[in-house]
């Protein structure tokens, strides 16, 4: 049997314990490169915080000078106090713009780069682990977990160092003001310090499960509308509403508790802020009735300790958009740090050049060496062999489902690299390919035929994206899939999703196939590829596929065996191994395997 | 507003709470104002005339207003946080249960990941905005009406400034609203592009890794990204025009009444007092202003998620019980299985092209009918109208004389089992993926639908056999292995009606064979209609149907429609090879061997 080390959902789902570092590790690299925004900005808070603690004393100036002197017939301070004013308004206006701006922008910009390396080293992830893995929760990565990310990016960082600096700005004034009474409000601070601490730790578990559980609704949510129809017909509906249920349950609930730890964080920072009020009230008026400090300068505490206090709210929301986002940063930084098994070559070697025309339509000699396949530490799916395939052969692959073929198959394309041993192209062993080439060399028709959001032309093309409309055309037109696209109200242009674009199953392997026409490879790799077709449209493709499999080297799995008619070679596999070898003459006539599959074939002719 | 205004029976049903949270919001405004006017009496009074028994009455007010502003925080979080978060969920499972019952057409419309955005992403920006946005739009014109009243109260002419200074507020907030709106609406719909595109590039990624073409799907996904960043990157623009304007009004009508109040004191109409007092209210009043452009723009989005909500949940149902609803678990009846299309058309509901026209046939109960006709000549939509997955567009399809349109949908779909030719399995055991056939099978029943669709030897090696999690969170396993899973679910319980869509397209002609003669042996009681492209499939029916131009070319046995139908011949590959390849007998001799 065939099949990848099993992983549990929860498995997969776990982090490496070092994921929190690696998290903000990740943001590093994704802030650096906007240093210099982060500098201009970090004046911008300068400026904006100095804004806001100047511009109250120009009016309070107003107040105080400007107007008893204005009333004694002097307009002179009035005018420059309110024009003072007026300007720090002003500025902090444009100040707001601009970082608003700024911000967003540069938010947009890490965020734009945060999706497209996830996008590309999920692309790169081999299929291993894609077969483990589930759209749903990739999709809950490159969205929610985003969407998290985008939150803290575009509404706190900004206001976290704002917050941060007024209130910096408001301590050195009450230092200056008052030492006493300014160790009273720092004092605060040390129970605020383990109340965040104790923040900390609960809200990052709460906001770890938000992640896990939402995680889970989607995955629930892409296979329930993906298999609409065996839902419908089966009358899955209630069930799958109780799985819904269940999930989102546990999502709720974290969430509720995620949003309950910043209710008693929140209620806790106001009431330390306000007991400390309190206090500098009673030891102020102390102070003041024991002739210590000013009666003046006690208001002037009282009226900036409240503004001392106003942005810890602020910090207590970024503080937790910031735990949010640093649990989706987590689960984003752990598909990341998922390595690919299957890796491109750092020095690349070129295929040997086709000595000359006529040579360029030969093919490319396959060479599996001492070659042997597992997973992980599983048993041999294929034991040690070897195989050699002359360019320009046609190769049958024939056994019953499970026998190996579709891994061999697998390795052939680099899908999977072997256990042991190698495999070579032109005597060039696959690793030492670079991507692009390898896949221009070498392509593969899978079972499964997946169109793309798009036109068909746009479908096809996948084989070649610099192919011309004539060349899109040619290739339907081979598999016989020209006079059907024609009839179609936009023709080529007619997206596979709207109307009349609805292609049957057996349509969509006939634009497989195209595709491959298009793609012009030196090796083919056939995984099942005519089982929708009808027999006339097969025979169809069979006739394209000898002209156009003339002079490549080619794999073909066989269920059929009316495809072994244009082959040259049929290997006959059974548990992994090859057990029968020959030209399709020479087994037919025989008394192997193969033989007898062949007999019953036929039978299943007219 | 009006997609916003629907949710009012949600929030009817919690109004208490909700209208808890608004007084506290409310109060916790209120507080700002009360605050200093305390402690500028203590300073005043009891400091001021060294009074220290007189301090602590007021002191015990402010500490007693600290706590309970504290508490009053944390309380609204608390009492907000269970609310909403139900509602996300329940708002979920309406949209989730909407699309469960919508038909498989309306599916197809869709892109799925516009589905899945909306499910998650419109729906988290609802609950945020339901947990603080709303609370505080609502509470802030309230605080802004309570100051400018005070004012006027005060002076008319500093209520007046703070009126005039509205005026061009209320503009730019208009000239946002529109442009914002527009903007959040392409940008939540190209975040369900996007979302399409990532679902995309994984499920196809054997494709894009087989052509190599992943360079060209980062391409298509960077395309979007790109357009959903610069979408993202206008509403911050839009943001900063509104809030910078937000943040200079107030300042400027500040400016206005030290400016004219100082003017006013020269005139004698008010007083040094009363202009301080002004500037202060206006002061606190500041901030509230300044919160109502980020308040908007939460609003704008959530009007827009709301929308993209209900365009979900106003999907009309097409495909119901007669009265509109679709039962779950209707009673089922007894039918022999009859199952006659009569002179039906289809057509999908977006083209005139009709892909089934006045089409006619019968099968008897227990009868096994094989349908033949070229790619894409109809066969699976056909397929589909038995358990409804989509209704027919003229003509009936009835059941023993009943039109399957007056039966209960899911007393249909009991009746009516089905296997796709793209088979569908589940992230579950096998033997749940098998059970769902027949709710409530036993193991031993789910082991002969297993020996039937010739899935057992390979099952019994699984791992953990019928314990074995299969689907797209399971074991990967071949098409041809997950065929025959899904062709186990269809046949146990033994249906009174089979509908196999090409079933075993890829298994092995010998596996075929045996499957064919068990379904024939294990199932003679089910009325079976089989779409098939192998002649040794259709030897095996009873009657052979061939579907050409959207109806029923030629009908008969297979011997039969190869004497007559020149059709026939070429489809089942006859024609060109049946001189160069004759095997006499063979379809004779399976079918003697497959009949009980």
């Amino acid at each position: 049997m065939s099949m990848p080390r099993l992983e549990s959902d929860d498995e997969i789902e776990s982090l490496p314990p070092d994921i929190a570092k690696k998290a903000r590790a990740l943001l590093m690299t994704l802030v650096r490169p906007h240093l210099a925004m982060a500098v201009f900005l970090a004046v911008i808070v300068v400026l904006t915080a100095a804004l806001m603690v100047i511009g109250p004393v120009f009016i309070a100036d107003a107040l105080d000078q400007g107007v008893p002197a204005a009333i004694d017939g002097d307009m002179d301070p009035l005018i420059r106090a309110v024009t003072l004013f007026v300007v720090s308004a002003i500025a902090s206006a444009v100040l707001a713009f601009t970082s608003t701006r700024l911000v967003g922008i540069t938010a947009q910009k890490i965020l734009f780069t945060l999706r497209e390396r996830v996008f590309t080293h999920v692309q790169r992830l081999d299929l291993g682990y894609h077969e483990k893995s589930t759209s749903g929760r990739l999709v809950s990565r490159q969205t929610s977990d985003m969407e998290s990310v985008q939150q803290f990016l575009s509404y706190s960082l900004f206001d976290t160092a704002l917050a941060v600096l007024q209130m910096l700005f408001i301590a050195v004034t009450l230092v200056v003001l008052d030492v006493p009474l300014a160790i009273v409000v720092f004092a605060g601070f040390v129970p605020l310090f383990f109340i965040t601490k104790a923040a900390h730790s609960t809200q990052r578990s709460a906001y770890r499960r938000t992640r896990t559980s939402i995680a889970k609704v989607i995955v629930h949510f892409v296979e329930t509308m993906g298999g609409i129809r065996a839902v419908q017909a089966y009358r899955r509906q209630p069930e799958r509403r109780g799985t819904l249920s269940d999930q989102d349950a546990r999502y709720r609930d974290a969430n509720t508790d995620a949003l309950r730890g910043v209710a008693w964080f929140a209620g806790w920072t106001r009431l330390i802020g306000n007991i400390t009020q309190t206090v500098i009230i009673v030891i102020g008026a102390w102070l003041v009735i024991e002739g210590w400090t000013q009666i003046g300068v006690l208001a002037a505490f009282i009226l900036y300790l409240r503004r001392f206090y106003g942005p810890l709210d602020e910090l207590v929301q970024a503080f937790n958009l910031y735990q949010s986002a640093s649990a989706a940063l987590e689960k984003i930084a752990a598909v990341l740090d998922t390595d690919p098994e299957v890796v491109e070559p750092t020095q690349p070697q070129a295929l040997p050049a086709h000595a000359s025309r006529d040579a360029a339509a030969s093919g490319r000699t396959l060479d599996l060496d001492k070659v042997r396949f597992a997973y992980a530490d599983g048993p041999d799916v294929l034991p040690r062999f070897d195989l050699h395939i002359p360019a320009g052969q046609i190769v049958a692959l024939v056994g019953a489902t499970g026998a190996g073929k579709s891994t061999l198959v697998k390795l052939v394309t680099r899908f999977y690299d072997p256990s042991e041993g190698q495999i070579t192209l032109d005597e060039v062993d696959l690793r030492d390919l670079d991507d692009a080439q390898l896949r221009s060399s070498v392509v593969m028709v899978t079972q499964e035929s997946f169109l793309f959001a798009g036109t068909i032309a746009d479908n096809i093309r996948i084989g070649n994206p610099g192919a011309g409309d004539d060349d899109v055309v040619a290739a339907a037109t081979a598999v016989g899939l020209n006079a059907y696209i024609r009839r179609l109200p936009d023709g080529y242009a007619t997206d596979v999703k709207k109307r009349g674009g609805r292609l049957s199953s057996g349509q969509r392997q006939l634009v497989s196939f195209a595709r491959v026409f298009l793609a012009d490879p030196d090796v083919v790799v056939l995984d099942e590829a005519t089982a929708h077709l009808d027999i006339p449209s097969e025979r169809l493709v069979q006739d394209a596929l000898a002209t156009v499999l003339e002079g490549r080297t080619a794999i073909i799995i066989a269920h059929r065996l009316s495809t072994v008619e244009i082959a040259d070679r049929v290997l006959v596999m059974e548990s992994g191994r090859i057990v029968e070898d020959g030209t399709p003459d020479e087994l037919i006539s025989g008394t192997g395997k193969f033989a007898q599959l062949h007999q019953a074939w036929r039978d299943s002719l007219v | 507003m009006r997609p916003l205004l629907r949710f009012w029976p949600d929030l009817r049903s919690r109004i208490g709470v909700y209208v808890l949270v608004l007084v506290l919001t409310l109060l916790a405004n209120g507080i700002q104002l009360i605050v200093p006017v305390i402690t500028g009496y203590i300073v005043d009074g009891p400091i001021a005339h060294r009074d220290l028994s007189g301090l602590w009455l007021p002191v015990l007010g402010v500490l007693f207003i600290g706590i309970a502003e504290a508490v009053g925080m944390w309380a609204r979080r608390m009492v907000v946080a269970p609310v909403v978060s139900q509602w996300e969920v329940t708002w979920r499972s309406r949209l989730f249960d909407r699309l469960q019952y919508t038909s498989v057409a309306i599916h197809d419309s869709w892109e799925s990941g516009q589905l899945l955005s909306r499910a998650v992403n419109d729906l988290s920006q609802l609950r945020r905005f339901f947990a603080f946005g709303l609370p505080f739009l609502l509470s802030t014109p309230i605080v802004l009406a309570v100051g400018t009243v005070m004012l006027v109260i005060m002076q008319p002419v500093f209520g007046l400034i703070m009126i005039i200074m509205a005026v061009p507020a209320i503009i730019s907030v208009a000239v946002f609203e529109k442009h914002y709106r527009e903007t959040s609406r392409r940008s939540q719909d190209t975040m369900g592009e996007l979302t399409t595109n990532v679902e995309e590039s994984i499920q196809g990624i054997r494709i894009l890794k087989s052509f190599g073409r992943s360079p060209w799907a980062a391409e298509r996904f960077s395309e979007i990204s790109t357009r959903l960043k610069s979408l993202e990157i206008r509403k911050a623009k839009l943001d900063s025009w509104l809030w910078s304007v937000l943040l200079l009004l107030p300042t400027l009508a500040q400016a206005a009444i030290v400016a004219v109040g100082t003017w006013g004191v020269i005139e004698g109409w008010t007083t040094i007092g009363t202009v301080v007092a002004a500037v202060t209210i206006s002061m606190v009043l500041r901030m509230p202003i300044e919160m109502l452009g980020f308040l908007l723009a939460d609003a704008l989005m959530a009007l827009t998620a709301a929308g993209r909500y209900w365009e979900v949940i106003d999907i009309r149902h097409d495909i119901t019980d007669t009265d509109g609803g679709v039962d779950d678990a209707p009673e089922v009846g007894r039918y022999r299985g009859k199952l006659r299309f009569d002179d039906v058309d289809f057509h999908f509901a977006d083209t005139e092209r009709l892909t089934l026209r006045g089409l006619d046939l019968t099968i008897e109960p227990g009868q096994t009918l094989a349908l033949v006709g070229a790619t894409g000549s109809g066969k699976t939509t056909l397929a589909s109208l038995v358990p409804r997955l989509q209704d027919v567009s003229a003509g009936t399809v009835s059941i023993d004389d009943v039109d399957i349109r007056d039966m209960p949908v899911n007393e249909l779909r009991h009746l009516v089992s089905v296997s796709f030719e793209d088979p569908i399995l589940f992230s579950t055991s096998v033997a749940e993926n098998v059970e769902m056939g027949a709710p409530g099978a036993s193991e031993e029943e789910i082991w002969e639908a297993l020996e039937i669709a010739a899935a057992k030897d390979f099952v019994s090696r699984l791992p953990d056999g019928l314990d074995t999690q299969v689907g797209e969170q399971g074991l990967s396993l071949s098409g041809g292995q997950r065929q025959r899973l899904a062709l186990a679910r269809a046949v146990i319980g033994r249906p009174r009606i089979l509908v196999l869509d090409d079933p075993l397209s890829a298994v092995d002609v010998d596996t075929e064979d045996r499957v064919q003669r068990a379904l024939r042996e294990i199932l003679p009681d089910s009325t079976t209609l089989i779409i098939a492209h192998r002649p040794s499939t259709a030897a095996l029916a009873d009657v052979v149907a061939v579907l050409d131009e959207g109806r029923i070319a030629a009908l008969g046995t297979h011997e039969e429609l190869l004497e007559s139908s020149k059709l026939y011949r070429e489809l089942m590959g006859a024609s060109a090879k049946a001189d160069a390849h004759t095997y006499p007998g063979s379809a004779a001799s399976a079918k003697e061997g497959g009949t009980p």
